[in-house]
């Protein structure tokens, strides 16, 4: 490694060369505090929290990207820049409406951890913020700039992961406000509700809209039979909720709580996964042969599908009509299992626990109902909704007892939870399905990692399957405008709308920046599903016995005509901006 | 929903849209594009609305709220015509002391209008500028060419009835 020799606080350390000060200290055993720097989202050395002293420097400098050089003398604890940081807080504060008790964010806030640890203990200036500032236009979020500190976080993912750009600072100064073009609503212009920029957000101006309450009036009523589907990654990131390392899969633990909050029936959502893939596997086989619609893309991921109504309506036919797990969960218990139970499917309520806040969204698009009237699924709930939900009922989730899934569904559901897992799983049945004789080895590993787009052939009976897998919005523009140019030719994609795939979705723990910026929760989350994947026996859909079971005694066979009227969607092109 | 922003009905012209996407053309390869193209919309139609701002991010491939964020960061930009009747309340620093935030309130209560905003029927705008130079006459405002000086709150209705008559 090409290093250069500092001194930090008086201590000889090397360094990555092209490192910044913020990451030479943190290998070095030293926090520098950050509030407006995100790794890999924004680094624009505004907010003025992480300066520091360095030797023969002008004034002080911006750890989180001043880069460090051969000989420097960088100081990061000197009173002087402890008063400096202190008093650039109490500004921030003095426009920030302190609301700590009742905000969604209290214990999780990044300011109200400054204010702590910087031992803010009085304020010297008044907040000129009493009121909120409420913009709630979209179905999955709540804007409230009351709260906002302009660090332009969820700007930057908006922008340069996403693609879709639409918040950003508007008007100047003191006026300064992110907000859409002319103050529009969030429903007004493309936001696709990815979700993305809540979990960027340090503060509580940025919140998922918060289902809890719909979930606890269900539990409650005698009346209703109410059947939670859990997604595939949550299981590897609600431990955080409660204090568990990045990466730690909590599987039986999870489903303990949902057995005592009280669901009538717990549901894996990796089994709805699975039906995905036969279902999918055999549209891709199908228009494969056929040539009809290449590439096929995958739909399982709401946000990407709003992008793609949105911004690229011109490869809707290339979507596969399958609905998402999600709704598949909702189908088939509003449909067989309603049957199965002999219970009158207006009295089931579906709960799904996602990663997604674009999931809230997508229960309520045109023809997703298996049973007409009813919505496939009721009420969409992130990974965080689950964790509040669990601390209100005074569960004590690290005590809880392993509990296990009525029914174990394959991993090749569990790997859809990560990019390229979709395709993965996929390609483990279709594989199959066309050469009639098992892959050489179960594991796809070049469809898996974190990079934006992935690609590759692989050999399938002879024949070459070109496929590739885009996670981020911005990584699936580049990929679909490549491909309109001609430049790239390919028979099957996998579009996730989040960087890295759900596990790193918008309704996913919020972790701060301290631990983002040297923790790659995509990499240490996807780490967790590869591992349980790579020891489970049962690894590909097909040989799921439910799956076997659902299609012998309701849908026949993967794409009959009864698994389209359950299990399969349209889409239509939506209008950019709504002006 | 209806632009909260802009308050007149956009009347470009085919010749007005011709005229900027040559501006966007000859300057859309060059680095920090937007703003040549931004003033050069301003001089075409006058005041930069919506539909104008989104023609030129569609052509940028930029977000409307990229260019909408460069546009209310200048004050040299407007997202409003000037109305037939400006009405420029000065804000100098004499005029402020005398009261010209009353005066200015006054005139926006009267028109039912903001300052950078033009009345929906075209004849009035509010303007609030800096130093005029007429420190002796403050608070001052100034309608087209004619001064009121010396200003109380009570005279602004009066006055600007007279405009609204003609």
């Amino acid at each position: 490694m090409d290093t250069v020799r500092i001194t930090i606080n008086g201590i000889s350390v090397d360094a990555r060369r092209g490192s910044t000060i913020l990451e030479a200290a943190r290998a070095a055993g030293i926090k520098i505090p950050t509030l407006c720097f995100l790794k890999q989202v924004n680094a624009i050395g505004s907010c003025r929290i992480c300066v520091v002293d360095v030797k023969g420097a002008r004034n002080n400098v911006a750890a989180c990207t001043y880069p460090v050089s051969d000989g420097m003398e960088v100081l990061t604890g000197t009173a002087e820049i402890l008063k400096a940081r202190k008093a650039t807080l109490e500004l921030i504060l003095s426009n920030h409406r302190m609301d700590c008790l009742t905000c969604l964010r209290n214990q999780s806030c990044e300011l109200q951890q400054l204010a702590m640890e910087f031992g803010l203990e009085h304020m010297r200036y008044v907040t000129d913020k009493s009121e909120p500032e409420i913009e709630a236009s979209e179905m999955h979020l709540v804007r409230d700039n009351s709260k906002c500190i302009l660090c332009r976080r969820c700007v930057a993912v908006c922008k340069h992961h996403q693609s879709v750009a639409v918040i950003g600072p508007n008007d100047r100064g003191y006026a300064t406000h992110i907000s859409c073009a002319f103050d529009r609503n969030l429903a007004e212009v493309p936001c696709v509700s990815d979700g993305q920029c809540i979990v960027a957000c340090p503060t509580g101006a940025l919140t998922e809209k918060d289902d809890t309450e719909k979930v606890w009036q269900a539990l409650g009523d005698p009346s209703k039979h109410v059947v939670v589907g859990v997604a595939p990654s949550i299981r590897v990131t609600l431990g955080e909720c409660f204090g568990n390392p990045v990466g730690t899969n909590v599987e039986g633990r999870m489903v303990a709580a949902l057995n005592r909050l009280g669901f009538d029936n717990v549901f894996d959502i990796n089994h709805t996964a699975d039906l995905t893939v036969m279902e999918e596997g055999t549209e891709f086989t199908r228009r494969f042969e056929a040539k009809d619609r290449l590439p096929m893309i995958t739909s399982c991921s709401p946000a990407w599908i709003r992008f793609c109504e949105k911004m690229y309506p011109e490869f809707i036919p290339n979507l596969s009509s399958c609905k998402s797990p999600q709704q598949m969960f909702g189908a088939i218990t509003k449909t067989m299992y309603a049957k199965d139970k002999g219970i009158d499917p207006k009295d089931i309520v579906t709960v799904s626990i996602m990663p997604c806040t674009a999931k809230k969204f997508e229960i309520h698009r045109d023809n997703q109902q298996a049973v007409p009237g009813l919505a496939d699924v009721d009420i969409s709930i992130t990974t965080r909704e689950l964790a509040r939900m669990i601390t209100r009922a005074g569960i004590i989730f690290n005590e809880l007892p392993e509990e296990a899934f009525n029914e174990i569904a394959s991993t090749a559901g569990f790997i859809f939870g990560t990019t390229g897992g979709v395709m993965e799983a996929a390609l483990r049945t279709v594989y199959e399905v066309v050469t009639g004789g098992a892959p050489e080895s179960v594991e796809f590993l070049e469809v898996r990692g974190i990079g934006g787009i992935k690609e590759v052939n692989y050999d399938i009976g002879g024949r070459t399957v070109r496929v590739a897998a885009a996670s981020g919005l911005a990584s699936a523009k580049k990929l679909l405008d490549m491909i309109k140019s001609g430049e790239k030719e390919y028979d099957f994609i996998e579009m996730m709308a989040c960087p890295g795939g759900c596990v790193n979705g918008g309704g996913q723990p919020i972790q701060s920046a301290s631990v983002r910026n040297f923790v790659d929760l995509r990499k240490a989350r996807a780490a967790a599903i590869y591992s349980a994947d790579s020891k489970a026996e049962m690894r590909k859909s097909h040989e799921n016995p439910f799956i076997k079971r659902l299609y012998e005694e309701y849908f026949d066979e993967p794409g009959s005509h009864k698994a389209h009227e359950a299990l399969h969607t349209t889409y239509k092109a939506q209008p950019k901006y709504k002006l | 929903m209806p632009n909260q922003k802009i308050k007149v009905p956009f009347t470009g012209t085919p010749e007005q849209e011709r005229l900027l996407r040559e501006a966007i053309e000859r300057h859309r390869d060059e680095k920090g594009a937007t703003m040549p193209i931004l003033q050069k919309a301003q001089e075409i139609y006058g005041y930069l609305p919506e539909e104008v701002q989104l023609i030129i991010a569609e052509a940028l491939d930029l977000s409307l709220s990229e260019i909408y964020g460069v546009v209310s960061f200048y004050s040299q930009f407007s997202l409003n015509p000037m109305g037939k009747h400006v009405v420029s309340v000065c804000m100098g620093t004499a005029c402020y002391v005398k009261g010209a935030g009353e005066i200015l309130e006054k005139c926006e209560q009267k028109l039912g209008i903001k300052a950078g905003e033009i009345t929906p029927d075209g004849k009035f705008s509010i303007a609030a500028v800096r130093c005029i130079g007429a420190c002796g006459l403050a608070p001052v405002l100034t309608i087209g060419p004619d001064v009121h000086g010396r200003l109380v709150p009570a005279q602004i209705d009066g006055i600007l009835e007279k405009y609204m008559k003609e």
